[in-house]
């Protein structure tokens, strides 16, 4: 029997009946909901093993039931309105997160054509011409969710925690939408499916190993970025600046509790896995097997795929879990700086350079002309980096210019001049290495003078 | 008249509506979110008309970022819950020139489209058929506005740095 492997084009979609549109709508969400509460014990138990501690160990095989207990814990629990929320706007916020969270996954490919109930339909819920444009502003819509919750709330912890919010999520979403433009350039089209189908094997070999037509290898500059941006984006560690518990409590779910809250965590789950899957599909080959298995003939038919897929997410969510076990927190300006003056910029020369590289791939010049536009354009960059003005070097004040040009009213300074006294267990090491006998003998001359 | 027309028609009229409200109610942040409704109303009707690329575009652009830009303006000044009664106007003036625009850009469209019927080309609403356009006949005024932008943003900072 001929496998189904069929790469879906945007004509195989919109042909279904409505119980199969159904079926498929009841199945991403309970894939998604299913990969929330895995991903909530993945992420505990992976932590844990980088903290060498065990984790969630108690409920059902391995801690695997934890997050379904907990998410029976917080139904349970009193739903506070606070008294000076304004109310709608309170109740709709999470609403207005997680309908986006869900709906932004409606695009996601999980693999090929396959025979459902004798329908042959795409493993995807449904694509259109400008699907990834969807993700993007699902995304956006789902800052109002946070901006609105934290506002709504009538306190001043969940509003600090909706302003950062709003700002990072904005900025980051930019340079998203960048990283990804990329992505259209090279393969011609914003649909979903046809980005997979536009990764799929290249014609290059290396004896045994196939050359990597992963977007991820093609354009890494792009790839990196994404995933860059998608940690703001998604507001995870070390970008988990709106609910810096050290600085405002819980951000902008401060006053949520129950259902509510419940609701915010699930649609900041699913936006990991929606950011996870839109960089499978866009940089890692969608549902593609990698190489190795893709020797074997059916490994891109019929239902494997939606494995592979899934493997893609989590391997990309542990990363997600590993850099949170790694780095610590940024600072605000810090991470702002990065955004607006890092990675746009990076990402905007980056483009440049592609286009261009795509215009000479394009042109019917030969060899020679194409090899004296590369030297010319590298000629240039030459020159520009030797006229750049290089950075003035500030002044070096002393500290007493430092003291003397602080404006009125400054915070008092501490002595400048204060003498640390030395921590008493390095005296003691320091003395049982030198002179093993005198141990504990007080020395009078840098120790605090005491009695 | 089939479900289409009725359904554009609606939506109209939600547009309309939530644009009225904007200006009517006399929460602050209300407003903002009903222009968020008003917006995404015309991304439906652009959604409606098979103009895929502008509606979302229209929504990544109007509601994802311009919108929640007002709307963090907005929180980073002033954000009270509940009504604040110094925003009302005088009706008068601004009533007259709305409706005076209103009267006028309606019979622009009346006079310049009237009921002719248009054929929608084969391909149509995708990212070729709107982007070939802007980027060859419209280049320059696509590229003035990008101009007009750009030094909005320029006088933007230089304002807010103030007299030095």
């Amino acid at each position: 029997m001929k496998p189904l492997a069929q790469d879906p084009t945007l004509n195989d979609f919109g042909h279904d009946p409505w119980w199969i549109v159904l079926i498929k709508v009841v199945v991403v969400f309970a894939f998604l909901v299913v990969m929330t509460l895995f991903a909530i014990w993945y992420e505990r138990r992976v932590v844990a093993r980088m903290q060498v501690r065990p984790g969630p160990n108690r409920n059902g095989p391995f801690g695997l039931l934890q997050s379904l207990a907990d998410g029976l814990k917080l139904a349970f629990k009193e739903d506070i309105m606070p008294k000076l929320a304004d109310k709608a706007v309170f109740f709709i916020a999470p609403v207005i997160s997680t309908v986006c969270a869900f709906t932004a996954f409606s695009i996601m490919p999980f693999g090929p054509v396959v025979s459902l109930f004798g329908h042959k339909t795409p493993l995807q819920l449904t694509d259109i011409p400008v699907a990834v444009l969807l993700v993007l502003a699902c995304s956006g819509l789902g800052i109002y969710g946070v901006v609105l919750g934290g506002w709504a709330s009538g306190s001043t912890y969940p509003l600090l925690g909706g302003l950062r919010s709003s700002a990072q999520m904005i900025s980051y979403e930019v340079a998203m939408g960048l990283s990804i433009v990329a992505v259209f350039m090279t393969s011609g089209t914003m649909s979903t499916s046809g980005i997979v189908a536009a990764q799929a094997g290249s014609d290059t070999h290396w004896g045994p190993i196939t050359a990597p037509s992963w977007y991820a290898i093609l354009l890494l500059p792009s790839f990196v970025i994404y995933f860059v941006s998608a940690i703001g984006e998604t507001n995870r560690a070390p970008f988990d600046l709106p609910e810096a518990e050290s600085e405002l409590v819980g951000g902008f779910h401060t006053e949520y509790s129950s259902l509510k809250f419940a609701l915010f965590f699930l649609a900041e789950y699913i936006n990991m896995v929606t950011v996870s899957a839109l960089c499978t599909t866009l940089f890692l080959g969608g549902w593609r097997a990698p190489w190795p298995i893709s020797l074997w003939a059916g490994a891109n038919s019929g239902w494997w795929p939606m494995l592979w897929f899934t493997i893609k997410i989590l391997l990309l969510l542990f990363v997600f879990v590993w850099l949170r076990g790694t780095l610590p927190r940024l600072r605000y300006d810090q991470f702002m700086r990065f955004g607006w003056k890092v990675l746009i910029p990076a990402n905007l020369i980056w483009i440049v350079a592609l286009s261009g590289i795509k215009t000479l791939q394009k042109s019917d010049w030969d060899g020679t002309k194409r090899t004296m536009v590369v030297v010319g354009v590298v000629i240039l960059l030459l020159i520009v980096a030797l006229v750049w003005p290089s950075k003035k070097e500030p002044e070096k004040l002393t500290v007493a210019d430092q003291i003397a040009a602080r404006p009125d009213g400054s915070f008092p300074l501490p002595p400048l001049d204060l003498v640390v006294p030395v921590n008493p267990r390095a005296k003691r090491i320091t003395a049982s290495r030198e002179e093993p006998v005198t141990v504990g003998a007080p020395d009078d001359s840098t120790g605090p003078k005491e009695a | 008249m089939t479900g289409l027309d009725l359904l554009l028609a609606g939506i109209g009229l939600v547009a309309v509506g939530a644009g009225w409200a904007v200006v009517a109610t006399n929460q602050v942040v209300r407003a903002g979110l009903w222009l968020v409704v008003c917006l995404g109303a015309l991304a439906a009707e652009y959604l409606l008309l098979t103009a895929e690329l502008v509606a979302w575009t229209q929504v990544l652009i109007y509601l994802g970022a311009v919108v929640v830009l007002l709307l963090f303006a907005v929180m980073l000044t002033r954000a009270p819950i509940g009504p604040s009664p110094d925003l009302d106007r005088k009706v008068g003036p601004a009533s007259v020139v709305g409706v005076g625009v209103g009267l006028s850009l309606g019979t622009l469209f009346a006079v310049a489209y009237g009921w002719t019927k248009y054929a929608l080309p084969a391909q149509h609403g995708n990212a070729e058929t709107v982007g070939g356009p802007i980027f060859t006949s419209w280049v320059l005024p696509f590229e003035v506005v990008s101009i007009l932008l750009l030094s909005a943003l320029v006088g933007a900072v230089v304002v807010s740095r103030g007299a030095k």
